[in-house]
């Protein structure tokens, strides 16, 4: 099978990611939107691993993969202190910064 | 030759000074008494010091005493040294003596005054300030005398400084004096530049390998120095408003001793102002100009201390011009110096006790036959005015005419315009001097029936009287046998053997006489004979009105140097609001102007902030994309 397929199907998540986040307001769907576009990245890494037939992508991928998992922890917390406080996951609500 | 007691000299009224004002109303009971008792001691130690320079052989006649070293910096060495000579011991004398009667005096004409423990403070600190400027053994040394005399002076000249004139009258004394010192730094400055070293002995064994550019330059300098200290032309419009002072202060500091500073200046530095004969030249010039200068607002004054004032110019003048006049004049210079010192600080004590008894009015045209109520205060004043009109055998006889006929022998073009200059000067003189004595002590009663003329206490009339024995006398005793121009031999450099006498002593005399005599005869028919008018009159001719104004010398100075010096200030703030101010301001603005515009970008919306990630990872892309296509 042609490995460019991969590549293909990788480019189509993170485009699905990026739009997500972009242009959901959930801040849970946001989270996991971010989620896909680094899996897609994961997915690229991997498939040029394989295309070079080295293992600097697999390795890359393996990374990728332990900061994904603490941002999921970091980030979960954030939403869930967020959400006590203001009754809503809404990523707009949280817009407080600005002044 | 060194000796430990020239430090005390300095010490005993500096100590008194500071004792006064530190020890604050405590003092105020016995003030005065340290006071003049610190000035007397003063005076003491320099009558020994003089009795022990007359046992010494001529060359051992000047004695040292080094202090401490005070700048020590590669090849810059000061020390604080004092020296005293021949030329010094006359100045210490003077100031001491004169000096301490002044003190004597105060005590009575200051008795009213709440703050008279301050007032004797003061004079005590010039005193010092007076002694290191005479006694400092270089330049440097003498600066610090130089601007400690200067503080003085301000200090008293505003002395009743709840008058806003008075206190206005001090800080333009003290502006033309900075001008003057700002010319003695420079010279000093010069001196160290060119020769190494700032000492007088240093000075003087250099100044004959020096060039005479640079002697000059130190030669003209050194003369601004001496017209500001001097209210010599044209820095001589601080001397007519220092009159504010009290009285005594006139006396001491404004006639008989620290205007007399820059004389001994030029005196002092002989031996650079006969190795540049342009610097020495100037220095005559200044003192012709001056004496005239002097003479003709003396001439049109009411105020009885304004019109000595104008006369102290005018006499300072004549000491200039002999000091200017090189080896033939410095001797001659001093001895006027002195002979003045007695005179006028006599008939400035005189003014003070006229105006003791007459409610301290100082219009002479309120004055009027007032020799019947002060008998002593119209003869010391008289005696002085005799001697400064140079009346044989008075003191002034001696030492003015010696001073043109110095002028007249200088030769050539020169000689014979100072010398009618001097002579015109003595005319003038003759002629206020008279005009003063017969305002105040001739003809009918002018004041109003509140004043109660009367002669001023003991402690006031006997330094007067002693200081009008001064004026009868030094002249005789500094000329028999030339003794004062011997004894100066040393320090100043002798004059050369006559070279063809223009006009014989004699002759000088009687000219001299017969102007004097022109001078008083014409006061004597303007004012004696005629009734004087209360308010001076109003329509006079031009001339008369601008001596009043002190020949234009504050209108000079305001027109030159004031609106000048207030269109540059207010030009520099225009430019300091426009220009730097405005480029400082434009910054910030720039900045905050970019900063509010950048702000609207900032939504606070995370998703925004994504998008933005979004295009800029898209534009990247892109660009990658086409620069590898």
């Amino acid at each position: 099978m042609n490995a460019a397929n991969y590549l293909y199907v990788s480019a189509l998540l993170f485009t699905i990611g990026a739009i997500g986040v972009v242009v959901r307001r959930n801040a849970i769907v946001v989270f996991m939107c971010v989620e896909l576009m680094l899996n897609a990245a994961n997915l690229a890494f991997v498939t040029f691993a394989r295309i070079n037939g080295n293992l600097d992508g697999q390795v890359m991928a393996f990374f990728t993969m332990v900061v994904a998992a603490c941002e999921v922890v970091v980030g979960l917390a954030i939403i869930v202190t967020i959400y006590r406080s203001r009754r809503s996951a809404s990523v707009d609500d949280a817009s407080l910064l600005k002044r | 030759m060194t000796s430990n007691y020239l430090v005390y000299l300095i010490a005993l009224p500096l100590l008194g000074s500071a004792l006064l004002l530190f020890a604050g109303r405590k003092a105020d009971k016995w003030g005065h008494l340290l006071g003049t008792a610190m000035s007397g001691g003063a005076f003491v130690i320099g009558l020994y010091e003089f009795s022990q320079m007359l046992g010494r052989s001529t060359e051992q006649r000047a004695v040292t005493q080094k202090l401490f070293s005070w700048i020590s910096v590669g090849s810059f060495q000061v020390d604080a040294g004092l020296m005293l000579d021949q030329l010094s011991i006359c100045f210490v004398l003077l100031i001491t003596g004169v000096g301490t009667l002044i003190h004597i005096y105060s005590i009575a004409y200051m008795s009213h005054d709440l703050d008279r423990r301050r007032f004797f403070a003061y004079l005590n600190l010039f005193i010092a300030a007076m002694l290191l400027l005479v006694l400092g053994d270089s330049y440097l040394n003498l600066y610090v005398g130089w601007e400690g005399v200067g503080l003085a002076s301000y200090l008293l000249i505003g002395f009743w400084n709840q008058k806003p004139t008075y206190a206005t009258a001090a800080k333009k004394a003290f502006v033309a004096n900075r001008v003057g010192d700002m010319g003695l730094s420079l010279a000093i400055m010069i001196a160290f530049a060119t020769l190494g070293t700032v000492s007088f002995a240093g000075v003087k064994e250099q100044a004959s390998q020096a060039s005479t550019g640079a002697l000059t330059a130190i030669g003209i300098m050194l003369l601004v120095a001496a017209t500001g200290k001097s209210a010599q032309f044209p820095l001589q419009a601080w001397l007519g408003d220092a009159m504010a002072g009290p009285t005594p202060v006139s006396a001491l500091i404004h006639a008989a001793t620290m205007v007399t500073a820059g004389v001994y200046l030029i005196t002092r530095s002989n031996f650079i102002f006969d190795a540049a004969p342009t610097a020495q030249l100037c220095v005559a010039i200044i003192g012709a100009i001056t004496l005239l200068f002097g003479a003709i607002i003396g001439t049109a004054k009411d105020d009885i201390k304004k019109a000595l004032a104008a006369s102290t110019m005018s006499q300072i003048g004549y000491m200039v011009l002999g000091a200017g006049l090189g080896p033939a004049g410095y001797a001659f210079a001093i001895m006027h110096l002195l002979t003045h010192g007695f005179f006028k600080a006599g008939m400035f004590l005189g003014a003070g006790s006229v105006m003791h008894g007459m409610d301290d009015e100082v219009n002479m045209r309120r004055y009027g036959g007032l020799s019947k109520f002060m008998p002593i205060t119209f003869a010391t004043f008289g005696l002085g005015y005799l001697a400064i009109i140079g009346v044989p055998p008075f003191a002034g006889f001696y030492s003015k005419d010696k001073i043109i006929e110095v002028a007249f022998n200088a030769g050539g073009i020169k000689g014979i315009t100072l010398g009618c200059a001097a002579l015109l000067g003595a005319a003038i003189t003759a002629f206020y001097m008279t005009r003063v004595v017969i305002l105040t002590f001739a003809g009918s009663k002018r004041w109003d029936d509140k004043a109660h003329p009367h002669e001023s206490p003991v402690l006031m009339w006997l330094p007067m009287a002693l200081l009008a024995i001064g004026s009868v006398a030094s002249g005789f005793i500094f000329t028999r046998g030339n003794s004062l121009k011997n004894w100066l031999a040393p320090v100043v450099e002798q004059s050369p053997v006559h070279e063809g006498e223009l006009l014989k002593p004699e002759v000088v005399s009687v000219l001299a006489l017969v102007l004097v005599l022109l001078g008083v005869g014409l006061a004597v028919v303007k004012y004696l004979r005629k009734e004087i008018p209360l308010v001076a009159p109003t329509n006079v001719s031009i001339f008369t009105r601008i001596a009043r104004r002190d020949l234009l010398q504050d209108d000079f100075n305001e027109a030159v140097f004031m609106k000048t010096g207030q269109k540059l200030t207010k030009a520099l703030v225009v430019t300091d609001k426009s220009i730097i101010d405005g480029a400082v301001r434009g910054v910030a603005k720039l900045v905050q102007g970019s900063g509010s515009a950048l702000r609207t970008t900032q939504t606070g919306f995370v998703r925004s902030y994504a998008m933005w990630i979004l295009i800029g990872a898209i534009g990247l892309v892109a660009a990658i994309w086409v620069v590898t296509l």
